[in-house]
């Protein structure tokens, strides 16, 4: 034992001033309050991660099903064009050139393009007995074979018009106009009335994604068309695919291509803009689910502020053992918001974890790709740690005004 | 110059209690003196007002020759936080923490960095005989030894004034006589000691013993 015990601090008089303790230190002290209680410290945390979790999979969940829309959009291919009729300078409406086709289909950029016919006052009946007003949703267009690979369709059942539709009447089905007609499956057998002939149905189109306005007509070749209907030789729409990396060189020539008399008459839209716009609103959130992540956080909030409010009582005699040792009202309103924070960013963290998983789940059963949104990395500890502050301040300032003395006493 | 000098100090609570009435008392540097007196005579409520964890109703309380009167409470944070040690009947150790930190943890409001406050906390549990404890919890500690680790955290910061509430008061007769020699020889080199105590035997052992009733000094009485 060393002969100095006790020394007095060497004779100097000046009055000590009050430290500021660096964040580690506080950080500190945080932690050992949060060992101390950890089944506490647990359940507060729980609670905010149970809010900024829901937060998170809302988030997530959305901005999944999102990038699932642009995944097939993108399969699709975004380099489709429809070509369709404008109006003309005095308002009326106008109509392809018939030459418009064979100018579009020479363009060096086109890959491919097929041209649709619309066949006015044909009503498409499934027997003769159904009254035509019934079955008058469904139109009918003539249309080359290569309609389904330029719109990147298929056929749920059947093929589409191919050599033997070129002479006799087949027809192929629409998606929609398939289950107007409550037909699910093409076969030789299957017939519909279009006009006053008899067609068989050789094939039923799957929903085109890229034009919707299809699925609710049918389709014949455009001789059969030209034979048994009078077929005017104006395309009522052409869709071209375009080179990838000239859509839009292809975009804006192909008016002037189509009718280099008046090319305004002439109307170009890109189908994808359109999907992509409706993928963008779908990334948006409800305000229904944001207002359920909402309420979780303000329960979170209210657990953590209550259960720290309890701490806070329950640790009257360590609050006054620190302002014995020297603390100040504002080291120990620090040490208690500091608790809070760091329980929050805990649970903010937790919550980044459980709703992260809870979208990996759910994209697996949806069979849709997992996104995390980036920002979501950073805004749900951010989060927590607000609400952490937040509801920390009301038990902090309680706990500097406690007296010392009471604090020991207690 | 006196240690601590208390003039005409009364502390009234609500309710009508005069714990204190016009109390004045001059304690000299390296005094040591123990306050005893029946319960309810004032004995914490005097201690505290010179610790400075409480301010008096009226009077004038000085510390190492300051008047602490409008004093900023930070500042009075400060002078604890240097000046005044604190030993309690009940030991308020930190249960999850091992005895170094708890000790270390006594300089905490001082600004010392962490690695001036581990040396200063070894030295300390030296001084109290338990280095053989320093990594140990509380929980594994005998009431003796819990009390010498919060000792150990009262002096880790060396300082001139040791304030003592009935230290002895949860221990058994050989416990608590250990603990009364330990602070009487850790005041030995010049730090001023008060001691609260209900055991005559261990007042007896103080040069200088104050004798309270009903908020008075009743007696004041030197060896
Ligand atoms: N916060 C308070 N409010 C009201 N009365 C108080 C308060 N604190 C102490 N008292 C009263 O002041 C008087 C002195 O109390 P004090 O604690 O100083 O006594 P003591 O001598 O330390 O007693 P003991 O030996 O039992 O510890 C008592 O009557 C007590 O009830
Ligand atoms: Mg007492």
């Amino acid at each position: 034992m060393s002969g100095s015990e006790v020394a007095p601090q060497g004779g100097s008089e000046v009055a000590p001033r009050a430290v500021r303790l660096p964040l580690w230190e506080l950080l500190d002290v945080a932690l050992e309050g949060v060992r101390a209680r950890r089944l506490r410290a647990a359940l507060s945390a729980l609670g905010i991660a149970i809010g900024i979790g829901a937060m998170v999979a809302v988030l997530s969940v959305s901005a999944s099903a999102q990038a699932n829309l642009l995944a097939e959009i993108d399969a699709l291919g975004t380099n489709l064009l429809t070509v369709t009729p404008g109006q003309t300078f005095t308002g009326q409406n106008a109509a392809l050139p018939s030459t418009s086709a064979a100018a579009i289909d020479h363009m060096p950029e086109v890959e491919s393009d097929v041209a649709v016919y619309q066949v006015p006052n044909v009503n498409v009946y499934r027997t003769r007995l159904v009254p035509a007003a019934e079955s008058g949703a469904i139109g009918v267009d003539a249309a080359g074979e290569s309609l389904p690979r330029v719109l990147q369709t298929s056929l749920s059942s059947g093929h589409f018009l191919g050599a033997v539709a070129q002479r006799f009447p087949e027809v192929v089905l629409g998606a929609q106009a398939a289950s107007v007609l409550q037909i699910t499956h093409a076969g030789e057998h299957v017939l519909v009335y279009l006009g006053d002939t008899w067609f068989s149905v050789v094939g039923v189109l799957r929903p085109a994604l890229l034009d919707p306005g299809l699925d609710s007509d049918v389709f014949i070749s455009l001789p059969v068309a030209e034979r048994a209907f009078h077929l005017r030789p104006n395309p009522s729409e052409i869709y071209v695919r375009a080179d990838v990396s000239a859509v839009n060189e292809v975009a804006k020539l192909i008016a002037p291509t189509a009718n280099p008399q008046s090319a305004e008459a002439v109307q170009v839209g890109r189908p994808s803009d359109a999907l992509q716009a409706r993928a963008a609103a779908k990334g948006q959130l409800t305000s229904l689910l944001l207002g359920l992540g909402a309420v979780a956080l303000l329960v979170g909030t209210i657990g953590i502020a209550n259960i720290m409010v309890l701490s806070v009582l329950e640790r009257r005699g360590e609050i006054g053992l620190r302002r014995a040792l020297g603390a100040t009202r504002r080291h120990i309103a620090a040490q208690f918001l500091t608790e809070s924070a760091l329980l929050a960013l805990i649970g903010g963290l937790g919550g980044l974890a459980l709703g992260a998983g809870g979208t990996l789940i759910y994209a697996q059963i949806k069979h849709e790709p997992f996104v995390l949104p980036a920002y979501a990395l950073l805004a749900a500890p951010a989060a927590g740690f607000a609400i952490g502050t937040i509801a920390g301040l009301y038990p902090a300032i309680r706990a500097a005004r406690l007296s010392p003395t009471e604090a020991l006493r207690a | 110059m006196s240690s601590i000098h208390l003039q005409d100090v009364s502390r009234r609570y609500p309710g009508g209690v005069i714990a204190l009435d016009r109390v004045s008392v001059e304690i000299a540097t390296g005094e040591r003196v123990a306050i005893v007196g029946p319960s309810g005579s004032g004995k914490t409520t005097m201690l505290t007002i010179m610790g400075t964890l409480e301010r008096p109703s009226s009077g004038q309380v000085r510390i190492a020759g300051r008047d602490l009167a409008g004093v900023p409470d930070a500042e009075l944070s400060a002078l604890r936080a240097h000046r005044l040690g604190f030993v309690f009947q009940s030991f308020h150790l930190q249960e999850r923490t091992s005895a170094l930190k708890n000790v270390a943890g006594g300089m905490l409001y001082t600004g010392a960095a962490r690695g001036e406050r581990r040396e200063a906390a070894l030295r300390a549990l030296e001084r109290v005989g338990l280095s053989h404890r320093v990594g140990h919890l509380p929980s594994a500690l005998s009431g003796g030894e819990r009390q010498r680790v919060a000792i150990a955290r009262a002096i880790v910061k060396r300082p001139p004034i040791l304030l003592a509430d009935e230290p002895t008061g949860n221990l058994d007769s050989a416990a608590g006589g250990a603990v009364i020699e330990l602070l009487h020889r850790l005041a030995a080199d010049g730090a001023t000691l008060v001691l609260i105590t209900h055991d005559a035997q261990v007042a007896a052992s103080f040069p200088r013993r104050l004798h309270m009733r009903d908020g008075h000094i009743v007696a004041d009485e030197r060896a």
